[in-house]
């Protein structure tokens, strides 16, 4: 309906940008960073319409969507461009633009050898981020997927700390496996999808929700995707890739990895997995609720201990985005609701955290706790912005931790995951302990360390750059409604998708092989 | 006539944040303490208005909504007000005492550094305060519960280059957040109950109190109001999470007046208060209130029975106190509770303002051992103490006499009371005379133990510091007699005050009905003003009389004065009990679990594919003739298996 191709626009400036950039001198840092950042304003513009447009509080339909046929191959594969919002993907594309300008002005001071090479990575980036979250075709969203993968193996592999080409290493491999899980899945839905007649849009997700997949076939398929998701996530066990990945990325690095790619998990698990699979999903809830739960007590209880603030933080993720599963599994209007909340504030507040783990890094070269200790009387602003989001992670009522973590504990109360809840209730004690213990060692206490006198205070950069995440943390905390009345059509009509789905086209629970011959017929047939 | 509800919470916020903005820009002290004491005076104003108008009011509940906070499903809060009796009585002590607080405060914290930063807080815990009480519904009294905490928790860090200071902070925010987590559970379970079983999807107070019955008297409803019950008793520091409130003395003393003893501490009392058809209908809870209350009575005095620091004998007076509150609350004088929150925040103000007077003139000496004869040398600090000592003690015609009294009656004569219940709160109130005047005879009688440091600059406070004294020294005088009983001729007015807050539930229940008649009332009355002056003789005898006495029993009772003066080793036990073993979990779980077996089975993983490629390059030859040999015997192998499969 709407003809101006906005959405793509929005995700293919970056890259246009970064090709202008690639004729750039690549001495002059301060063109390059600047002209990155003027690429990522207007980006941010661009999606701005999204946040306004009001039909999203009316409906549950795709908006802005663009379709184009794309690649065939042969008589039978069809792949198309086909891409659209909707009140699930809105709030993370505007928090993917969003976040991005912060993250390049983080790297003012931080970043001084192959700055180019940083920048193309960081624009190449956020097309990959935007084209996953607004990809209505499978295959689409597959080769977005994969395309975060590269810059952000860079960005760790040459910009990252001592241990970077481990960490890089390690998070490729764990993404990649569960990538290659999900392709062959996606592959195995579209032979199901063209025997039941429903091909002929390529791998249309819309498509593919028509779909009624028997019994273990319909098990297997969902595992695939959920493995995938679950590492990107991380939910617990998969999850030791992030603090390696966290702690060796540069801060721009960590604050995207942080806001945007762990919401590629549990978006794919609200867009694809849960939908797709609706019965397996119903029957794999108490375990997977049962992970998550166990990552929120598990990841907080390993922050505690934590010497390293970074290191902290990256395990306080983990702890978060548990609560995020939680809420999205209690598959009612408040949990996922929460779910869905408590995945923009991760972005914000834990950007935030890892931005001023990075201004701390960049004065000191260290981020040990133990080196820190006092230092509240020489950076008055830093502490109070750092304390504004050290409550807001620990979900002090009025910021935007709160809303998420209550609504997501208030909608899994309900029903069989009620236990769960109140384990997971637990969390909000042991956030208090270990961000407030961390607090306390880092910007408190007695300056001891001489290492610390000569500390400075932020920057006017600095202050610029933490401003917008503090006001979205209150804006958040207090009035969330204008976020929650754009999700909610959405939302509802997930819940009905997942829970009493309309059984549309039956796929009899047949072996898989002779799925191509009558593939083939059925093709010439038509 | 009640639109301007907003208006109480709005005055101290806009104060904390201009003074937290431009505070550090202001500099002048005047001017800081200026807008933050006007804030709060200015809700203070409202307050008095609102309050007098409610009284001339028929009606006596008014709801003011703001906006909507959160819309989801069938959860719909909004940022809502509620007045009603009870809290027109609570805005009023906490704008009142918090007005005089702030006053003292100018004048106590003059030539602190960090001066506009302590005055941003007070008025942001004076706003979390103001909606903890005018919430409307669970949602914004939970924030104005953790608010509160917050407050607390930064001020009582105000001195954060001391690293009890920030310990005490951390303990304090902590313990209150395993409160806050019952609270939360109670909350949950309240809305699904009353929402999937009733159809009601409410967490407001009016629809709770008129809907609550519906839950009717079983365990679903014990479950719920045990849940706030330990939310309560981690805000109002009752056993067994009452640990944090002694370590908070760390904060700077007219905070500890404000804050540790005459509101926040009491917001336990008052969310019983708010949801008190829920509490009302559950006698197990009501019970369990009552136990535990008269058990933290009893348990708090004893420990403050010892203790050397002037501000850590209040503090455990203010929990032991506390208790007698809960008791109340627990036999089902509700509104007792609520008289003896109101007068103890007259008294335990002015004790702290008082002690805090002393320390100011000491130089910031806290222990009682380095003290005495002070009264030659601080009257007007010590007229004021010592009425507020007699309050406290429970001296007839003053007004803890009043309201303890009353707690001490329901206990015994109450359907829910219990001679045991009696027994224990009365021998509380003894070792408080005791305590109470042992403090008031070390500090300002006897000799001066004074050092030299400190002598040298011993004065009376100025009139900023005394003049908030003398005011809450005259409110301890004759605050009491708004609840003076029958018996005495009185008319007991606060009850009938707050009967339209109390009555439903305590008539629907049959609760707080009294087993015994006047000549009862009358011996256990006299009883315990007997009891209260031999708690004052016997600290006469200890501390004037024969001074070197506790010496002798201290030695002679080793054992169990060590036990007592560690506070009965509760911090050590909940360390080797809790704060220990999570903090090995944590450090097992990550150095066991994520580096040895999951990191173990990754790397392993990619070393066993490593091994097998290496293994696999010694087949890579680079010879045709060996790459001709496994041609042929794959095609041999091939061929065997045709012939033999067919």
């Amino acid at each position: 309906m709407n003809e101006f191709p906005l959405l793509s626009l929005m995700t293919f400036f970056p890259i246009l940008g970064m090709l202008v950039l690639l004729f750039l001198p690549k001495d002059s840092q301060g063109l390059l960073k600047g002209f990155t950042l003027i690429v990522t304003l207007v980006t941010f513009a661009i999606s701005l319409p999204l946040a306004f447009n009001d039909v999203f509080k009316t409906s549950a339909a795709m908006q802005y969507t663009e379709f184009a046929r794309w690649i065939s191959v042969g008589d039978y594969f069809q792949m198309n461009y086909n891409v659209g919002v909707d009140g699930i993907s809105l709030w993370l594309v505007l928090l993917t633009t969003f976040i991005m300008p912060i993250a390049v002005l983080s790297t003012w001071k931080a970043v001084d050898k192959h700055v180019k090479g940083y920048m193309a990575l960081l624009l190449l980036l956020e097309t990959a981020m935007l084209g996953a979250f607004i990809s209505l075709d499978l295959f689409l969203f597959y080769i977005f997927w994969e395309l975060m993968l590269i810059p952000m193996y860079f960005m760790i592999g040459i910009w990252g700390g001592k241990n970077r080409i481990y960490a890089a290493v390690k998070f490729f491999i764990y993404t990649a496996v569960g990538s290659l899980l999900m392709l062959v899945a996606i592959i195995a839905l579209y032979y199901m999808a063209a025997q039941a007649g429903l091909a002929g849009d390529g791998f249309s997700i819309a498509e593919f929700y028509k779909l009624n997949i028997a019994g273990s076939k319909q098990n297997w398929l969902f595992l695939a995707f959920a493995f995938s998701f679950a590492i990107k996530v991380p939910m617990f066990p998969v999850h030791t890739w992030l603090p390696d990945a966290h702690t060796e990325a540069p801060t721009a690095g960590s604050v995207i990895l942080a806001a945007v790619l762990l919401k590629m998990g549990t978006y794919g698990y609200i867009r694809f997995a849960m939908p797709l699979f609706p019965e397996a999903t119903m029957q794999f809830i108490p375990w997977l609720s049962a992970l998550a739960v166990f990552g929120i007590v598990y990841g907080a209880l390993v922050a505690m201990m934590q010497t390293d603030v970074k290191k902290l933080v990256a395990y306080s993720s983990v702890s978060h985005l548990g609560f995020v599963m939680l809420g999205v599994f209690a598959l009612n209007m408040e949990g996922l609701t929460g779910g869905m909340i408590q995945m923009i504030n991760h972005g914000i507040t834990t950007g935030a955290l890892f931005l001023i783990v990075g201004f701390l890094y960049e004065r000191r070269q260290t981020r040990n706790i133990a080196d820190f200790g006092g230092i509240a009387k020489k950076m008055p602003i830093l502490t109070t912005i750092f304390m504004i989001v050290t409550f807001s992670s620990i979900g002090l009522p009025g910021t935007n931790g709160f809303v998420g973590e209550f609504l997501i504990l208030l909608g899994a109360y309900q029903g069989e995951l009620r236990w769960f809840a109140a384990v997971a209730t637990t969390g909000v004690i042991l956030g208090a302990v270990y961000m407030l213990w961390m607090f306390q060692r880092v910007m408190f206490g007695e300056l001891k360390n001489p290492e610390n006198e000569k500390l400075q205070d932020l920057s006017l950069r600095e202050i610029v750059l933490m401003v917008p995440l503090v006001i979205c943390i209150f804006w958040i905390g207090l009035l969330p409604n204008s976020f929650f009345e754009k999700m909610n059509p959405s939302l509802e009509q997930l819940i009905n998708q997942v829970k009493n789905r309309p059984a549309v086209v039956q796929v009899e629970n047949s072996p898989t092989v002779s799925l191509v011959p009558e593939l083939k017929n059925k093709v010439l047939l038509d | 006539m009640y639109e301007n509800l907003w208006l109480i919470p709005f005055f101290p916020l806009l104060g904390a944040i201009i003074n937290g903005l431009f505070g550090k820009k202001i500099r002048n002290e005047k001017i800081i303490g200026g807008i933050g004491t006007a804030a709060i005076f200015a809700s203070f104003v409202v307050s008095c208005t609102y309050f007098f108008r409610l009284l001339d009011d028929s009606v006596k509940t008014h709801q003011q909504v703001v906006s909507s906070w959160m819309q989801v499903g069938n959860l719909s809060l909004d940022w809502g007000f509620l007045l009603d009796p009870l809290s027109a009585l609570m805005i009023m002590v906490v704008t009142g005492v918090g007005t005089l607080i702030h006053l003292y405060s100018v004048g106590y914290m003059h030539g602190e550094d960090g001066f506009y930063r302590y005055f941003s807080y007070l008025n942001l815990f004076c706003f979390s305060m103001l909606m903890l009480v005018l919430g409307n519904n669970a949602m914004v009294m939970f924030l104005g519960w953790e608010g509160v905490g917050l407050c607390s928790y930064l001020l009582i860090g105000y001195y954060f280059q001391k690293k009890s200071a920030g310990d005490a902070a951390k303990k304090a925010f902590v313990v209150n957040r395993v409160g806050d987590f019952a609270f939360l559970l109670g909350i949950f379970t309240l809305f699904w109950a009353l929402g999937s079983d009733h159809g009601i999807w409410t967490l407001n107070f009016v629809d709770i109190a008129e809907h609550g019955h519906l839950l009717g008297t079983g365990g679903i409803v014990t479950f719920i109001t045990m849940c706030f019950f330990i939310g309560a008793t981690g805000k109002s520091a009752q056993i067994p999470l009452f640990t944090w409130l002694p370590d908070a003395m760390e904060g700077p003393t007219p905070v500890s007046a404000l804050i540790h003893a005459a509101t926040m501490v009491t917001a336990g009392i008052y969310m019983i208060g708010r949801m008190n058809g829920l509490f009302a209908a559950s006698p197990d809870t009501m019970m369990v209130i009552a136990i535990v209350g008269a058990l933290t009575a009893i348990f708090a005095a004893s420990i403050g029975l010892m203790q050397n620091d002037i501000k850590r004998v209040l503090a455990y007076s203010t929990v032991s106190q506390l208790g007698f509150m809960f008791l109340a609350m627990g036999v089902g004088a509700f509104y007792i509770g609520i008289f003896h929150l109101m007068t103890h925040a007259f008294f335990k103000a002015c004790l702290f303002l008082g002690s805090g007077s002393v320390i100011h003139a000491m130089s910031g000496e806290q222990d009682m051992r380095y003290m005495g004869g002070l009264k030659k040398h601080m009257p007007y600090t010590h007229a004021t103490f010592f009425i507020a000592t007699l309050a406290i003690a429970g001296v007839p015609g003053l007004a803890g006499f009043f309201s303890k009294d009353e707690v001490l009656w329901y206990a015994f004569a109450s359907n829910q009371g219990h001679w045991a219940l009696w027994l224990m709160a009365s021998i509380a109130a003894v070792m408080t005379a005791f305590y109470m005047f042992r403090l008031l005879f070390l500090t300002f009688y006897g000799k001066e133990r004074i050092t030299e440091h400190a002598r040298k600059h011993l004065h009376e406070s100025p009139l900023i510091i005394t003049l908030p004294l003398m005011v809450l020294a005259l409110l301890s005088l004759i605050g009491g007699y708004v609840g003076v009983p029958k018996i005495l001729g009185g008319g007991m007015n606060i009850k009938y005050y707050l009967e339209p807050v109390f009555g439903d539930s305590v008539a629907r229940y049959g609760i707080a009905k009294l087993q015994y008649g006047y000549s009862a009332a009358y011996v256990l009355m006299g009883l315990s003003i007997v009891l209260a002056f031999a708690g004052i003789g016997l600290a006469y005898y200890f501390y004037i009389k024969n001074p070197a006495l506790p010496g002798q029993l201290a030695d002679r009772f080793k054992g169990t004065y060590r036990v007592i003066l560690n506070k009965w080793y509760v911090d050590e036990l909940y360390d080797a009990l809790f704060v220990n073993p999570c903090k090995r979990l944590g450090t097992f779980l990550w150095k066991s679990f994520d580096v040895l077996i999951v990191d173990g089975i990754v790397n392993g993983v990619a070393k066993l594919t490593r091994g097998i490629s290496l293994a696999m390059r010694y087949s890579q030859t680079g010879y045709v003739h060996n790459y001709a040999l496994t041609m042929v015997i794959g095609v041999v192998l091939a061929l065997a298996l045709y012939v033999f499969r067919h």
